[in-house]
């Protein structure tokens, strides 16, 4: 009898997640992924007006405000198929990349690289091996040996001070930590200077936000950033320079710490290309929209039928009815009545709990599918969407991230890895090096239109009688993110929000096929079933914006170990 | 010396919001002198990174739960706040937890902290506070007030200070 292992959460930010496994023979056989709590916003929205369900819907999650705020306002311009002005599209452009290259640099280094990284091992390093190491690497210049020294003293004084207990998502010397003493200090010297540079993206975040977190220059039809390029109370010349002095730091650092990070450690955890894959059918939005109406988009977007780049077939504009049509979420093992899938559309919130039931009903979460089917989103999706269609940045980066690898592992290492736990993190920075690059080709494209005489940054809606409808798309830094909007006399009759948590973090769908994190924890080794980091790597590779406590139950004595994880 | 009056929670979730909702009140009632900023952090985590790095003076308003009778206002000063937070009483407390972590490991942290919090009744989805709580947002605010006093930063009602520079200039 193996034993059964339950990870469950502790916060409430966008939902409580928990993962149940079987453990037998050191390995999973079975995964349950469940959605602790009913998340049911459109109860709040029903009756209210469409225009303020942005500010409303951005404070779902904690961890992505402006994705809901961007995916809301999206939502109600397709009901009422109002253009946004360029400047509006480019403004929002600007807020949507410098919010995912954050999200992607603290997500690696200070969410997830601790799965990884031993911080104690560090402190066995050799500083000047260190630098030596990362010099061959990368022309950044905070690899120095000096810097090295510096990083190792101050990590001993905290260590010697015994301070490490505020990590609380340490597995210090646990069996599956493989990364040399150099590559852990280099590491947690990536971790401090991303510290440093992840401000940089947010401060472009509050300069065109107004406000961060919870941005507040957004609305249906454009944005209320008023620009005049003499005025300093305005988005003028001076602001627009900051930005782009941010923009810069940001590429120099993506491009040569965290593409070559993620790289190393990859080559290092080679044996984790083969764990993780999961549901290999991919989804990703286009974004980006490079024109008033959506039909053009500087990130293409789509979907590949298992793993298999050649089917890939593209979603083109805002209007798309591939992407309309194929959406469907399936209740059968959610505490929903019914198990019919229904179009969000046509979704029904009618909560029926049951209690956790392996066989039956065990979430909160709905479990979506496109036509039919389940599907992976996220940065993985996305990079390979991008690939299939032939985006020229995404392949210079992922070839450049891959000969990396090989290198360092000295084995050919090509695309087919990608289909796995470390390849989700490989995923997550080379679109972060796209998207730095969009940064500065979206900055230049608002300066250009500026330049051209146009400050118009705002269209007025008009809500007409009677009903309509409308979904918003948004390739949010964790995936496809939708809402959909049925609006009766201008006023919300129906909200939906399809979150990427959802997508991936799914339970059994109508044909009881696993959810993406169901699939991805199957088979993952387990060292120490006291503390299964190695769930934890799986499931924190696509970037769930929840924290979690594991409780362990042994079956054979009933002792229950708890780890905090994150 | 810079001071930040920080409100944290989830303001769909009824009680949940009381530090933000308390963050707003004591916004709308005090002028702010320079040098002291109220932030609405909902329920950011990495996102505060910034605005909080290397403040004097960190007075955080939450939701907090205590395990005593709800609408009551608890006090913590110094130490006793990461403590106070990574024994989970907060529904924040991962978040803002992993936020102080990293600020102290990047030597950054807040030199001087204050936690204010409040017992919540509901927790169910909702804009609005209950009365039993939404009564004791002056409460949380007179006692953010109060922190900043103690340690001479004075914050003067709306309205005072200009119609006091108003008498000047007629004078």
């Amino acid at each position: 009898m193996g034993q059964r292992i339950t990870i469950d959460p502790i916060t409430r930010i966008e939902g409580h997640l928990r993962i149940d496994c079987e453990v037998d023979g050191g390995k999973v056989k079975k995964a349950w992924s469940s959605g602790q709590m009913w998340r049911g916003v459109e109860l709040i929205l029903l009756g209210r007006d469409p225009r303020d369900a942005w500010a409303i819907t951005q404070r779902i999650c904690g961890v992505c405000t402006t994705v809901h705020a961007i995916t809301s306002v999206r939502a109600v311009e397709n009901a009422l198929q109002l253009e946004v002005p360029l400047n509006a599209q480019y403004i929002r452009n600007l807020i949507i990349l410098a919010h995912a290259v954050h999200d992607h640099i603290v997500h690696f280094y200070h969410l997830s690289a601790l799965d990884w990284v031993d911080v104690v091992s560090a402190l066995k390093a050799d500083p000047d091996a260190t630098s030596r190491l990362a010099e061959s690497l990368s022309s950044w210049q905070g690899n120095g040996k000096y810097e090295m020294r510096a990083v190792k003293e101050r990590l001993k004084g905290f260590v010697d001070g015994g301070q490490l207990g505020i990590f609380t998502n340490g597995y210090w010397g646990h069996p599956a930590m493989k990364l040399p003493p150099e590559v852990n200090l280099l590491a947690v010297a990536h971790y401090l200077q991303a510290l440093d540079v992840q401000r940089k993206a947010n401060k472009i975040v509050s300069i065109l936000g107004s406000k961060t977190p919870h941005i507040q220059n957004v609305a249906v039809g454009g944005v209320s950033n008023a620009i005049a390029t003499d005025s300093y109370s305005t988005l003028g010349v001076e602001r627009l320079l900051a930005i782009k002095g941010y923009i810069d730091e940001l590429a120099d650092f993506v491009k040569n710490v965290y593409l070559i990070d993620v790289a190393a450690v990859g080559a290092f955890y080679a044996d984790w290309t083969k764990y993780g894959a999961g549901v290999t059918n991919y989804l990703a939005v286009p974004d980006i929209p490079l024109d008033t109406k959506g039909t053009k988009f500087a990130l293409p977007g789509g979907y590949i039928a298992n793993k298999d780049l050649a089917s890939f077939k593209p979603i083109k504009t805002f209007n798309d009815e591939f992407w309309v049509k194929g959406v469907e979420e399936a209740t059968k093992h959610s505490w929903y009545e019914g198990s019919k899938a229904l179009h969000p559309y046509k979704g029904e919130t009618k909560p029926q709990y049951t209690d956790f039931k392996d066989d039956g009903k065990y979430s909160w979460l709905k479990s979506p599918t496109f036509y039919g089917k389940p599907a992976q989103v996220g940065p993985l999706s996305r990079v390979l969407c991008m690939l299939a269609a032939g985006h020229e940045p995404t392949k210079k980066y992922a070839t450049a991230a891959l000969d990396t690898v090989s290198a360092l592992a000295k084995t050919k290492v090509g695309l087919d890895a990608m289909h796995s736990t470390i390849g989700r993190h490989a995923a997550r920075a080379v679109s972060c090096a796209v998207q730095v690059d969009m940064l500065a080709d979206q900055w230049q494209l608002l300066v250009n239109n500026i330049g051209k005489g146009d400050v118009t940054t705002f269209n007025a809606p008009v809500f007409p009688k009677g009903e309509i409808q409308g979904q918003g798309y948004h390739e949010a830094p964790r995936g496809a993110l939708s809402h959909w909007v049925v609006i009766d006399n201008g006023k919300i009759k129906n909200y939906q929000c399809v979150v990427p948590s959802t997508w991936n973090a799914c339970p059994r769908n109508e044909k009881d096929e696993p959810g993406p994190y169901e699939a991805s924890i199957a088979d993952n080794p387990i060292a120490d079933p006291e503390r299964p980091l190695e769930v934890l790597r799986t499931v924190h590779s696509f970037d769930p914006c929840i924290a979690c406590a594991i409780h362990v139950t042994d079956t054979e004595n009933g002792s229950a170990i708890t780890v905090k994880a994150k | 010396m810079r001071t930040v009056i920080l409100g944290i929670g989830n303001t769909i979730l009824s009680d949940e919001g009381v530090g933000v909702h308390a963050a707003e009140a004591l916004r709308a009632a005090y002028d702010l002198p320079e040098g002291v900023d109220v932030i609405d952090g909902g329920t950011a985590g990495m996102e505060l990174l910034d605005p909080l790095a290397g403040v004097d003076l960190l007075v955080v308003l939450d939701a907090v739960k205590a395990k005593r009778a709800p609408g009551t206002v608890i006090l913590l000063t110094g130490k006793e706040v990461p403590v106070f937070f990574r024994s989970k009483l907060s529904p924040h407390q991962v978040s803002i937890c992993d936020v102080l972590a990293s600020l102290e490991f990047a030597g950054d942290p807040p030199k001087d902290l204050v936690l204010i919090g409040c017992e919540p009744l509901s927790l169910e989805l909702g804009t609005e506070l209950t009365p039993t709580v939404a009564e004791k947002v002056p409460e949380m605010v007179a006692a953010a007030v109060g922190q900043l006093a103690a340690r001479g930063i004075v914050l003067e009602p709306v309205g005072r200070a200009s119609a006091r520079q108003q008498r000047s200039l007629s004078a």
